[in-house]
């Protein structure tokens, strides 16, 4: 919850408050993944993400 | 203020410790974890440097980040917002990772601090630096300037790919950025896994696969892949990468385009990816020598300084030198993301805390890179009698007398003295040594003790004083970070014999009379060696010099393929007993492959991944 408050606090600086819902969708749809897949893979590209 | 530098958690994770704006101590956790570009969260490295600065944990009064992650976060949204519904495959993959780890990285920072032993107090107010800031302040704060222009070229920090800062006494100001996805890190990254290297840390073999080739890929990566405007700005044409949406870093167009010659790791080099490595190592110097010519004309400023990972690129440093655009210029050693921890606390000090910094025109403030861990002869001879070895501890001078008698002989040694380097080169302190003018030490070094790829070049140490008698345009570079030509007077190469070879028969034409450090194009990867910054190196060579009247030694990192550079004087035993190294000197002990028996030996060739 502390890492919500404080995102929505940078999001609130950088004047983009339209990434909040996609932040929260993409949280929501990200939950969904990481409960079905298990286990975190990073991609093997350069670690870009 | 004592404050602790820290980067991790995407490669090269490093920390540091700078005391009133002078740097203590800085480590790569991977050289104690002996896990090569290691990402972990860097406590091990934390714990060597306050020993090192002889700091305990209560005396840390800041704690500085390299990065900003949620900066990183919006543009991870805002990479899958523009390219939706593309980028779903590498979404679901990337997405968990972020949800388990990146996103919380702050908490898991608090939480790795705490159980080091840091307090709430201390966490309270940890700064996060911002990438490029990090790599600027790393290039600006310990060089020897008093105002310089500064140039950060990576990959991809948070959005910024290339910055250009003007530094002038403690502060640095931002003049020009490029925002991702278009960065020269990651269209040279793209050629590296295309020729079959493994991205962030296959580049440097790139780079030396290029003298082999031609540039014949040029134009078409010009008309295709990039367009790079007269002030060196650049635009990718993204149709032809993969990497904003998917997990590879090419697409199909990019292999068409090429004629479909994708390399698999491991597989034959063709000489079809020795030119495409000519051809975009080209491509980036030009796009780097525009940047740099445009900066001069506009701010006239005599004064440069690199970092970000593509200053690395020590070939197109030695065209900056060349081009002669600037009177100095000063690259920082870490200039990847390790070096980001040290630029982060030099940030938070000068920048933020605007306090005032010293410049000595003479010298930098990296005390040559020589920032690690060191052992006494106490710990080396317990180590040695715990691996059971022979060895013979000799007064410096007939060390140095027995080293280059050994040199001489061809030998291989392992030299292992003084304070280990910070940074992705071994200067001199965790270095394998050789014999610069013998005509099969090359081979013998890549294939029979690095384990690694005939084709790749090897650099020389020479004594400062000296360089200039061999090379036309570099004089002084302590940190192997330029790139020079022998003069035409060492040049003993049958030049017809040379144009008529191709490919990997450039390796066995004997080119000067110093075949082990030059490349197929008469390059050189210099490390200057100077009595102030590394006295027991320079006598070294100083000796052989006397000896053989060549003032330069075979200098190479004392590991193997996959290994991350020896620290210890136990790593620096087991790499002597795997490998096929003749001597290994630590501090003032010798010891000789032929008194260790074969069951001491150890098998060492796979033992780690390969790079």
């Amino acid at each position: 919850m502390e890492t919500l408050l404080e995102f929505w606090v940078f999001l609130k600086k950088r004047k983009k408050y339209w990434l909040f819902p996609l932040f929260l969708s993409l949280i929501f749809l990200g939950l969904i993944i990481t409960l079905s897949k298990g286990s975190a893979v990073a991609p093997f590209i350069y670690t870009i993400f | 203020m004592n404050i602790l530098g820290i980067s991790s958690f995407y490669h090269d994770s490093a920390a540091c410790i700078v005391v009133d704006g002078e740097i203590i101590s800085a480590i790569q956790e991977e050289r104690l974890t002996r896990i090569k570009h290691d990402s972990q969260f860097p406590a091990k490295a934390i714990v060597e440097c306050l020993k090192i600065a002889g700091l305990n944990i209560s005396q840390i009064d800041k704690i500085v980040f390299f990065e900003k992650p949620f900066l990183k976060f919006e543009r991870l949204l805002e990479t899958y917002l523009a390219f939706a519904p593309l980028g779903i495959r590498s979404f679901i993959k990337s997405m968990p990772v972020w949800l388990e780890e990146k996103l919380f990285q702050k908490k898991s920072i608090k939480a790795e601090l705490t159980q080091l032993g840091f307090t709430s107090d201390q966490l309270q107010e940890l700064y996060f630096s911002d990438h490029h800031l990090s790599h600027a302040a790393s290039a600006f704060y310990p060089s020897p300037f008093e105002e310089s222009l500064v140039l950060t070229i990576d990959g991809v920090g948070e959005w910024s790919t290339t910055s250009v800062y003007v530094g002038k006494g403690h502060k640095l100001e931002l003049k020009k950025k490029i925002h991702f996805p278009h960065s020269l890190g990651l269209i040279y990254s793209a050629f590296t896994a295309y020729c079959g290297f493994r991205v962030n840390s296959g580049e440097y073999k790139l780079m030396g696969l290029a003298p082999y080739g031609r540039p014949l890929y040029a134009d078409l990566i010009k008309e295709h892949l990039i367009d790079i405007k007269e002030d060196g700005s650049f635009k990718l044409n993204m149709d032809y990468f993969n990497y904003c949406t998917g997990l590879t870093m090419t697409n199909r167009k990019f292999d068409k385009l090429f004629g479909g010659h994708f390399r698999f790791p491991e597989q034959e080099i063709a000489q079809v990816h020795m030119d495409l490595a000519a051809s975009i190592q080209v491509v980036i110097e030009e796009v780097i020598l525009k940047i740099c010519k445009d900066l001069k004309e506009t701010f006239s400023i005599e004064n440069l300084c690199l970092a970000g990972g593509v200053a690395l690129n020590c070939v197109a440093n030695g065209k900056i030198k060349k081009s002669q655009m600037f009177k100095n210029i000063w690259i920082q050693p870490a200039a990847g993301d390790s070096g980001g921890a040290l630029g982060a606390a030099l940030a938070y000090y000068y920048h933020d805390q605007e306090k005032a910094r010293i410049v000595s025109s003479e010298e930098d403030r990296m005390k040559g890179s020589y920032l690690g861990s060191h052992y006494t002869d106490n710990e080396i001879e317990s180590e040695l009698k715990r691996h059971h070895l022979s060895f013979e501890k000799a007064d410096d001078e007939k060390l140095f007398d027995l080293a280059t008698d050994m040199l001489i002989e061809g030998k291989s040694i392992g030299w292992f003295q003084g304070r280990m380097e910070f940074g992705p080169r071994a200067l001199g302190n965790r270095s394998i040594i050789a014999d610069a003018r013998n005509p099969e030490m090359q081979k013998k070094l890549n294939l029979q003790i690095k384990f690694r790829e005939s084709f790749r070049p090897f650099a020389p140490s020479i004594l400062e004083e000296k360089c200039s008698e061999f090379f036309s345009n570099v004089e002084k570079s302590p940190y192997m970070l330029l790139v020079d030509h022998f003069k035409e007077k060492y040049i003993i190469a049958d030049m017809g014999e040379l144009q008529n070879a191709k490919g990997m028969e450039l390796l066995n034409i004997p080119k000067t009379a110093f075949p082990a450090v030059t490349h197929v194009d008469f390059s050189a990867r210099i490390q200057t060696v100077s009595k102030m910054t590394n006295p027991i190196y320079h006598k070294l060579i100083e000796v052989f010099y006397k000896k053989t009247n060549c003032p330069m030694l075979v200098n190479t990192s004392f590991n193997v393929r996959g290994e991350p550079i020896v620290s210890s004087p136990h790593d620096a035993i087991n790499c002597f007993l795997g490998t096929e190294l003749d001597v290994l000197i630590l501090n003032n002990y010798i010891v000789h492959k032929k008194s260790v028996s074969a069951s001491q030996l150890i098998n060492y060739k796979n033992k780690f991944n390969l790079d």
